[in-house]
């Protein structure tokens, strides 16, 4: 029964000159979220809103599902929407969409009219009465309750007249595309989906990077990654994967320095590679999903270790989170039973049986100087065949 | 050079066997059960494949059931006979390395009140006799023993087992699993005491989807599916003629020539083996030679993890199996190399080859020089 949307957003609201900028950004994820909804759609922006409509025949779950992943989107209501051709007019339209809506009427309400467009002739105080009235007039069950009511019903008088009382949940934040780009180390766990998640919702568009190790990881790893990358993009838009082949590194970290220190060398190397590739896409920073004290790598000193390779800003929005409350995000967004697909697991041989815990950076930095032979080369043939694909 | 040394988890399909389907799929379609021409067209692709199987076995038309393959045929058979026989008794007795479509189906009816018994291997993965024995009551109503291990080739004695069955407890049905066998020996159920016997469509290239339970006639047994009482009310569901039909040129093939076929793959293995437990550090699984499945070999390679051997092998072209995925996912740890007694270290190394008749000597050479070249390597970088 629903032809239109509104689309209600809210921080939005307050950006000032930028506004217009925010709104455009919404409605642009707005239109490529769409994209993949049956049906056609217009989506305008009106004095101050943005309305979603449908052209024609849709499937409104597949819609609500869409909107649901726009950042941006505070609220969407299914709306009717309708000419002003007086009063009388009106009360039927409400009454119809009370009946249509509501087939049990053993229901409470309260009509919260708007007179936004003021040559209207009642007041929105005489509208509420009004069409009370009418309401109860037509359905003797319903009642009114005007603190505490099942429906609220909205009647908004504008260019159209908006009806509406639904209000599902949008997913918050601020549009993809209102605050730069950041370049997300995508691992195949749960949490660096989250992360990069995360950095989405306040309107930064996301590229991200894989260390991928064959033999050691296979290609099914590989493919889990690309299937996260796309879990995040219904969020965030298209996310370009940067898929680095770091097995040769690996091996020649292996060869030359101190066993325990294997990760925190390797990750040094792992950022200094997302931070070549982010500042190649005009990346702002780049996104992790440590968290302290998780494991080894991400002690204190271990974060401080691998954030000294790094110039541009590291961005980590799961640092005091607990796992559960990682895992809780990670099932909302749809991530978690992939992120736990088993694959990965057998390069366990990288990860020493006591790794350090408390690196001291001259320490790290002295045993990587044993790497000086040939590292810059394998870092260069790492970057140069690294494989660009783009999950949407 | 890309070689295909994973013929025990599917083979190629034949190229007369899916001409066939083709036909059977895009001008042939109609429904056996339709009463005009089209139907009967149909049922005479069914009936064709029906005769050609039988005969593989020298058994009758009618003992052969048509299925959607390993899986489905296992279930009939365990499934069906535990229901058709649960008066006379609820002892079921089958071994510790059956495969998950035998030891599922067995752990589901522990759940329904039957007791099951899983007899012991030896280090090659042969059944004991003596536990069989021990095992074997009047209670029991169900033996249900694979002929060929998938993870290391090991042969069951079935004929001894029906034997045993018969002096001890002749009112039990003897099912064997010959998925891996059947292609490769000549297996007459009639004549060694088996009751049923599974066998899967595409582990002899023919098509995926396809299968059959030859079930001796008049055993006792009940469907698991329910419906429009195709194939005698004991598996309803349209049949998959093309499917069946892919079966029967496969199964045609596979027993035209067997004997070559065997001796080739056997020679092939004998060969593989020689040369592959030359490289340090590579030891075979099981038994060899006549005594053992001619299509598959199972190598532990110490100190190089099996997921990361494959994989490596994948990277030149190779493509095998891992005997056990990855020890930390340790539901996935094999009850068949558990079972014979492998050292827990080895068995996170442990891979399967296993060849066709079309796998050739210069294939093995390449992969074994692939071997060769990859086990050193990988065996520098252990977990510290």
């Amino acid at each position: 029964m629903y032809k239109s949307f509104l689309i209600k957003y809210g921080e939005i609201a307050i950006k000032g000159k930028n506004r217009y900028l925010f709104e455009e950004a919404l409605v642009s994820r707005i239109k490529y979220a769409l994209r993949e909804a049956e049906g056609e759609f217009r989506v305008r922006r009106l004095q101050g809103r943005i309305y979603v409509d449908a052209l024609g025949e849709y499937d409104y779950d597949e819609v609500m599902d869409a909107l649901s992943h726009v950042f941006g989107i505070v609220g969407i209501c299914p709306v009717v929407l309708t000419e002003d051709k007086g009063f009388e007019a009106l009360s039927q339209d409400v009454i119809d969409y009370m009946d249509r809506v509501y087939p049990d009427k053993n229901i409470t309400f309260k009509v919260n009219a708007r007179r936004a467009r003021k040559n209207y002739p009642m007041n929105s105080m005489e509208l509420n009465a009004a069409l009370g009235e009418k309401i109860l007039e037509a359905f003797p069950e319903i009642k009114v309750d005007v603190h505490q009511p099942d429906v609220l019903l909205c009647v908004e008088i504008r260019e159209e007249i908006n009806i509406y009382s639904l209000e599902v949940k949008g997913a918050g934040g601020m549009p993809v595309g209102t605050n730069g780009r950041a370049m997300l180390l995508l691992s195949g766990g749960i949490d660096s989906p989250v992360a990069g998640y995360m950095i989405a919702k306040r309107g930064v568009e996301v590229d991200a990077v894989y260390f991928h190790a064959p033999p050691y990881t296979s290609e099914r790893a590989k493919q889990k990654v690309v299937d996260l990358a796309k879990i995040v993009a219904k969020y965030s838009g298209p996310i370009r994967l940067h898929v680095v082949n770091f097995t040769d590194i690996q091996l020649y970290i292996y060869e030359k320095c101190p066993h325990e220190e294997l990760t925190i060398i390797m990750r040094r190397y792992m950022m200094k590679i997302a931070e070549y590739f982010a500042r190649k896409n005009h990346c702002l920073g780049l996104i992790t999903g440590e968290s302290i004290g998780q494991v080894a790598s991400q002690t204190m000193q271990s974060l401080a270790a691998t954030n000294a390779v790094c110039t541009l800003p590291v961005y980590r929005p799961l640092i005091g989170f607990d796992k559960n409350e990682i895992i809780e995000i990670s099932e909302k967004i749809g991530a978690y039973d992939t992120s736990i697909l088993p694959f990965e697991d057998c390069c366990t041989i990288f990860v020493a049986k006591h790794p350090v815990t408390k690196p001291n950076i001259q320490v790290i930095e002295k045993s990587e100087l044993k790497l000086s032979e040939k590292i810059e080369e394998l870092v260069k043939t790492a970057i140069e065949t690294t494989e660009v694909i783009t999950a949407e | 050079m890309e070689v295909y040394l994973d013929n025990s988890a599917t083979t190629k399909c034949s190229r007369a066997a899916a001409e066939k389907m083709a036909q059977l799929l895009t001008e042939d379609f109609g429904n056996p059960s339709s009463l005009h021409t089209m139907g009967v067209k149909a049922e005479g692709c069914i009936k064709e494949a029906r005769e050609i199987i039988a005969k593989t076995l020298k058994a009758d038309a009618k003992e052969i059931i048509f299925t959607s393959g390993g899986t489905e045929s296992n279930n009939l058979a365990i499934f069906g006979s535990a229901e058709a026989n649960k008066r006379a008794g609820k002892r079921i007795i089958t071994t510790a390395i059956e495969h998950a479509s035998v030891l599922q189906p067995m752990k589901h009816l522990e759940e329904m009140g039957y007791e099951v018994v899983y007899l012991p291997v030896d280090h090659d993965g042969i059944v004991l006799s003596e536990a069989l024995e021990a095992a074997l009551n009047e209670e029991t109503i169900l033996v249900s023993v694979m002929h060929v291990n998938n993870e290391i080739g090991a042969l069951e004695p079935v004929g001894e087992i029906a034997g045993l069955i018969k002096r001890k407890a002749p009112g039990a049905l003897f099912h064997v699993d010959a998925i891996q066998s059947y292609g490769k020996f000549v297996i007459h159920p009639g004549k060694l005491g088996i009751d049923m016997l599974s066998v899967s469509g595409h582990k002899i290239h023919g098509p995926k989807g396809s299968g059959f339970l030859y079930v001796k006639d008049k055993t006792k047994i009940k469907p698991i599916l329910f419906g429009g009482g195709q194939q005698k009310g004991m598996r309803s569901g349209t049949e998959n003629v093309p499917a069946i039909a892919g079966l029967g040129v496969a199964a045609k093939e596979a027993y035209d020539n067997i004997a070559s076929n065997t001796e080739h793959m056997r020679k092939l293995k004998e060969y593989f083996i020689s040369k592959a437990t030359e490289i340090e550090g590579v030891a075979v699984n099981g038994k060899t030679g006549e005594d053992s499945a001619p299509h598959i070999v199972s190598l532990s390679v110490s100190d190089v993890k099996s997921e990361v051997f494959l994989h490596s092998l994948e990277e030149m072209g190779v493509y095998i199996s891992a005997g056990s995925a990855c020890s930390s996912n340790k539901a996935a740890v094999s009850s068949t190399l558990q079972g014979i007694g492998l050292n827990p270290n080895l068995i996170d190394s442990t891979v399967r080859f296993s060849f066709s008749k079309n796998t050739t000597m210069e294939e093995l050479d390449y992969t074994l020089s692939c071997m060769r070249e990859i086990i050193p390597f990988r065996r520098k970088f252990t977990r510290k």
